[in-house]
């Protein structure tokens, strides 16, 4: 039995630099019955009939248990009921107002974008749409929304994207990592197309739902290889986008990769420069190196940050890749949640966590500081 | 160092917590059997508030396939990013040799002792037929 919880007395330590940007925020519904107002009868009614079917093993969701209930931390359960970060007044005091965050990038992960059936995942994608504009953003002025697109049906996503191109609450398109096909391959170019025209960035979330395996190697055991998989799954996806000359394409086209981790992409890029000097008769539409397309055109975003025991590795990775390349996250309310007053376990100057916290992410979102 | 009076006993019967503030210090406070063990309320690793985290179990194996499940009630697992830290010592589980949830000395008092003091009861309303959890800070 417990007496008093009470997270009343939590005072976190003040944010390192003021008006941090958190790049990866997941919004969340009370219940599906949220977006009603955005759904035709039609959809409701076979929603609660049949469901939403996506590619994955289980109906009634993902194939691990995520360790924390919803994924989420404990203590962000609003006071008034609801599932974690389905209030806007509890997340506007805990995670905006007690870290000092000026702009927080919406990424809603509210069941839509692997839903194999098209139209309903395109009617869903576009309720979610909606309900951020009505719910969160247009009550909330450091909020920007993202928008959600069915990107299984990429002339449909396209459509969607052009929607609501223009509206200033939104400030990227959002994909997840396990499309069914790699990224980069010609049938989701739809979806850049509409955002490159729309000047919008694509942010490309790690999680989804392709049917495949999250590992080369299988379906996994644990949550945890699950979890570290993550890393492997975008990084197939950014050497796809790459290869096939999307960044080629569309050389103005920013994507962003949210919660893959970033410790990866110095060597990826070494291994693929190294490989495209000996095979680039094979892409002979790639005019630069691949090392130079990922440098101009991704951007990462920083949570779950790496821990190594020496936390000055953190730092040589930040050197590697750029200063100028990363963006911090904190994936609120999500278990493996970051704090902006203890992301950066070393000392660095005050140039470079203003880009960090604050200035990737104002050049990124277009959003003046 | 001032001991400080934070609740009485009855505010904490076994297997429950409670949060106080003490000298500007959250700290959380749990019984386990009638023994009150006081922690500091910010997770070592970054922050998190134990008490809002769930009080568990600790399960151990020593080979692949076989689970003991031991220490029930025992351990905090803290709501941010799950590393779990025993009650009784602050110790985690994941760092055992390098990281301590920080321990406060708590002890139990008589309600006619602290009424002669030196005690600091500013938010408890003390009761010599009853008795109290003192927090050392
Ligand atoms: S803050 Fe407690 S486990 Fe990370």
């Amino acid at each position: 039995m417990t007496v008093v919880l009470t997270s009343a007395a939590r005072q976190e330590a003040q944010p390192v630099i003021s008006g941090v940007a958190d790049c990866d925020i997941h919004p969340s519904v009370k219940s599906m019955a949220d977006l009603h107002p955005w759904l035709s009868s039609k959809w409701i009614e076979h929603f609660k009939s049949y469901g939403s079917l996506r590619n994955q093993h289980y109906v009634t969701g993902a194939a691990y248990h995520k360790s924390q209930p919803n994924a989420s931390r404990r203590d962000a359960y609003p006071p008034e009921g609801g599932p974690q970060a389905s209030s806007l007044a509890f997340m506007k005091q805990q995670l905006l107002d007690s870290h000092g965050i000026a702009l927080g990038i919406l990424n809603p992960l509210v069941p839509s974008q692997g839903v194999r059936n098209l139209d309903h995942s395109a009617a869903l994608c576009r309720a979610i749409n909606h309900w951020q504009v009505e719910c969160w953003t247009s009550k909330e002025a450091r909020l920007r929304a993202s928008i959600v697109v069915p990107y299984e049906d990429p002339e449909a996503s396209a459509a969607e994207i052009r929607f609501w191109a223009g509206n200033a609450s939104f400030v990227q398109v959002l994909m997840l990592s396990r499309t069914s096909f790699p990224t980069g391959n010609k049938r989701y170019w739809p979806i850049y197309d509409a955002a490159a025209e729309a000047g919008l960035p694509v942010g490309i979330h790690a999680f989804g739902n392709s049917g495949l395996p999250i590992t080369s190697a299988g379906w996994p055991s644990y949550y945890m290889e699950d979890m570290v998989a993550h890393a492997q799954s975008s990084q197939a996806g950014l050497v796809s986008l790459v290869i096939e000359g999307v960044f080629e394409r569309w050389p103005a086209l920013k994507f962003v990769l949210i919660e893959s981790g970033f410790s990866w992409a110095p060597s990826l890029i070494w291994r693929l420069d190294r490989n495209w000097r000996t095979l680039r008769s094979e892409v002979p539409h790639l005019k630069m190196s691949p090392g130079e397309y990922i440098r101009r055109n991704v951007w990462w975003t920083s949570q779950p940050i790496d821990e190594p025991e020496n936390a000055t590795h953190v730092s040589d990775i930040f050197d590697w890749l750029g200063w100028d390349r990363i963006m911090f996250s904190t994936d609120y309310p999500h278990w493996d949640f970051d704090d902006p007053a203890r992301v950066l376990a070393f000392r660095t100057s005050a140039e470079k966590r203003q880009q960090f916290f604050r200035g990737n992410a104002h050049h990124v979102y277009g959003v003046a500081a | 160092m001032k001991k400080h009076v934070v609740a009485s006993t009855a505010e904490i019967p076994p297997g429950a917590r409670k949060l106080v503030t003490v000298a500007g210090r959250p700290i959380v406070i749990f019984n386990l059997d009638g023994n009150f063990f006081g922690l500091f309320n910010r997770c070592p690793h970054n922050g998190g508030s134990l008490a809002d985290g769930i009080v568990t179990g600790l399960v151990r194996s020593t080979e692949p396939g076989t689970y003991t499940y031991c220490r029930r009630g025992e351990v905090v697992r803290c709501p941010w990013h799950g590393w779990e830290f025993d009650i009784r010592t602050g110790q985690s589980f994941c760092r055992p040799g390098d990281l301590k949830a920080r321990q406060f000395n708590i002890e139990v008092a008589d309600g006619r002792d602290i009424v002669e003091g030196p005690y600091v009861a500013e938010t408890v309303s003390v009761r010599t037929e009853d008795n109290y959890i003192v927090v050392e800070v």
